[in-house]
């Protein structure tokens, strides 16, 4: 990494990327108390501890205009990919102004408007479903790339190597972004995984791959730009693995005891928005004052505006029970118009 | 009214609606350069290259989920898989993603995908390889389901399925891809629900998918030969939906039914079809409706046994003679 990487993001950008990876975990942490208050129903996947993944790389990314796609801990790279908070919150809280009117909750949050092709509950299931996205921006001729989020313990799956052989043959605008936690649910990626470097195991495919500190939002742009720029370019598909670590379980019926204690203190010391907190004030831009009123009002408005909404929003109704199994009035069903 | 084998009513209707739409793709292994293991995709490969008509990788889970992502996108991909029983390896994203997800975004993805695979018991290709999946697929919601008997057929549907916005599972048959039959020399899109009366009859009727449409029409003829029976054929293409109405009007006529399936019984066409007699016409029905079915085994490799596990016309005579009481 050059210092001249590192000055691809300006102060102003810091802050802003400071203000929603701070928004992300407060936004998390309100559906955690949600779904213990039981406003959130099924299985719920968090993402604090990680935010620099998806906000470095979708910083890098023109949002709206390329293709993202991911697995169940989707609600943050939903929310950067442009999809507005207060329908994620409300598909969280299952009511009808919700992104998918409730009826795909939080391991399927959708917002086709802004490119963001939904969160997958099948892990390992987005690969190929990122590479066929991929051939048809190929097909089409424009510049559109493909950014496939999922975990390290999606890469035991033989969707992975399925869809890495496919993207690399048939030269594919995708790029497969890494966010190597270190767990698969609650077996550490050692216990589970021969190769613990998962940019290793692309090179079986002839597929470029970097592996870096995917808590340090600044580092994580600059290889995702790299990588972006690759991947438009017309070179194929590149891999990306970001090191990083989730606070909570899994999910939130994961009591989180297969960790060791001194793992989690470690890691808490590189918290990303910790780490771009105190760089900024290091280099006077930012105090400690600032940042608390900044946190405050990010609270208030969850509260106030979100969770509000969430709240207030209407059920969905009998009607769209069977809307969307089929794709209402097509003519080809009876044959044509005629 | 031109007269072609069933694999040739496939590739016109790929070569028609990739000629039509460049969006339009064909997927599979051996369907480009090779033109496929039964022939379907004949000369497509050259005529439209590598990036429209594609060999893929033994990746049946793989690419079949690449063609999804892809239709998300405006792609119309018509995907190949060689054999039904490779088709359980892709079960996965057919179903979990295929058929799901225009519901679980809310209406806000389509996945206009087809996917042509031969299911069925050919000769002596054991029991990995002679697999008969309609029962799994007709039971997936969001998923259509049609399965042709004719070229005619074949054709329509195709036609139909490529256009239609839903997923839909084409449900083919190794036995019949050399089947003749006549086609309709102008464009034509068969419906992709409802069924056919393949014989009109009035004493019972039989029903049949696929081959086994051909096994009623067998015993059709020998019940009217041989026993003066007027036997009614209707042939379920469509199996994801079932033709409701179809299947009641047609025993509201006869009053007696026979359901064959190239299936195992258990949790099949048959049964199904029986559920909706129960729920349809039961008072209509002058005796308890029957079917006749595969054993409930995995198919043997020795051809006498083979046969012996699927059901043919006879076996269907025998079970009409038994609602008459003969």
């Amino acid at each position: 990494m050059t210092s001249e990487d590192k000055r691809l993001l300006s102060v102003d950008v810091k802050k802003r990327l400071l203000h929603e990876m701070l928004f992300a975990r407060r936004f998390e942490e309100r559906c955690y108390e949600a779904y213990v208050e039981r406003k959130i129903g099924g299985f719920l996947h968090l993402y604090p501890g990680e935010e620099a993944c998806a906000h470095g790389v979708l910083e890098a990314a023109r949002v709206g205009h390329d293709y993202v796609i991911t697995s169940y801990r989707d609600h943050v790279h939903a929310i950067k990919s442009g999809v507005d908070p207060k329908a994620v919150m409300a598909e969280l809280f299952a009511k009808v102004t919700g992104c998918c009117k409730g009826l795909g909750g939080s391991m399927h949050i959708f917002g086709v408007e802004q490119r963001f092709m939904g969160g997958y509950a099948l892990v390992g299931g987005p690969f190929p479903l990122a590479a066929g996205i991929a051939k048809g921006i190929q097909m089409k001729g424009g510049d559109e790339i493909c950014i496939c989020f999922l975990g390290d313990a999606a890469n035991n799956q033989g969707t992975f190597h399925e869809s890495l052989n496919m993207a690399k043959l048939w030269n594919l605008p995708v790029l497969y972004v890494c966010e190597n936690n270190l767990y698969g649910i609650g077996t550490r990626i050692d216990r589970s995984t021969a190769v613990v470097d998962q940019y290793k195991r692309v090179s079986g495919y002839n597929i470029p791959s970097q592996q870096v500190d995917g808590q340090d939002v600044e580092v994580v742009y600059a290889a995702a730009a790299a990588a972006i720029d690759h991947v438009r370019g017309g070179n194929g598909p590149y891999f990306l693995e970001l090191m990083t670590y989730r606070y909570r379980g899994h999910s939130m019926s994961d009591s989180n005891a297969y960790r060791a204690k001194d793992e989690e203190r470690m890691w808490s010391k590189r918290d990303p928005i910790i780490m771009l907190r105190d760089r900024l004030i290091d280099d006077g831009q930012l105090t400690q004052e600032t940042f608390k009123k900044t946190d405050d009002q990010i609270l208030e408005h969850i509260e106030d505006e979100i969770i509000r909404f969430a709240e207030e929003s209407p059920e969905p109704t009998m009607d769209l029970l069977q809307k969307y199994v089929l794709v209402e009035n097509d003519p080809w069903v009876k044959g044509g118009a005629h | 009214m031109a007269t072609m084998m069933f694999w040739e009513a496939i590739r016109r209707a790929l070569d028609e609606e990739m000629a039509r739409d460049p969006m339009v793709i064909c997927m599979g292994e051996d369907i480009g350069v090779a033109g496929g293991t039964y022939k379907a995709t004949q000369g497509l490969y050259d005529k439209y290259g590598p990036e429209r008509v594609m060999d893929t990788p033994i990746s049946e889970n793989g690419f079949t989920g690449l063609a999804i992502g892809a239709s998300f996108v405006g792609v119309r991909p018509v995907v190949e898989i060689m054999s039904v029983n490779f088709a359980w390896l892709a079960t996965d994203q057919i179903v979990n993603t295929a058929a799901k997800v225009h519901y679980m975004s809310g209406g806000q993805i389509k996945a206009p995908i087809v996917i042509r695979t031969p299911g069925g018991t050919a000769h002596q290709l054991g029991a990995q390889h002679s697999a008969r999946m309609e029962k799994v697929f007709m039971g997936v919601a969001g998923l259509r389901v049609v399965t042709p008997s004719t070229p005619r057929q074949a054709y329509g549907l195709i036609k139909s399925a490529v256009r239609c916005e839903d997923p839909v599972l084409i449900n083919e048959h190794e036995l019949i891809y050399n089947l003749k039959g006549e086609v309709p020399d102008e464009e034509y899109f068969h419906p992709l629900e409802g069924s056919e009366i393949a014989r009109q009859g009035k004493d019972v009727s039989l029903f049949g998918y696929n081959v086994s449409v051909h096994w009623c029409l067998q015993a059709a003829k020998k019940l009217a030969d041989q026993h003066g029976i007027d036997a009614e054929v209707i042939d379920l293409y469509g199996l994801n939906p079932l033709d409701r109405a179809g299947i009641a009007e047609s025993v509201s006529k006869t009053h007696r039914a026979v359901v064959v399936e190239e299936a195992e019984a258990p949790v099949g066409v048959g049964a199904e079809v029986m559920a909706i007699l129960n729920e349809e016409c039961f008072f209509e029905m002058d005796a308890p409706p029957a079917r006749v079915s595969a054993l409930n085994v995995p198919i043997p490799y020795n051809h006498t046994l083979e046969k012996a596990a699927i059901p043919n016309a006879d076996d269907i005579v025998k079970a009409v003679l038994k609602l008459f009481g003969k």
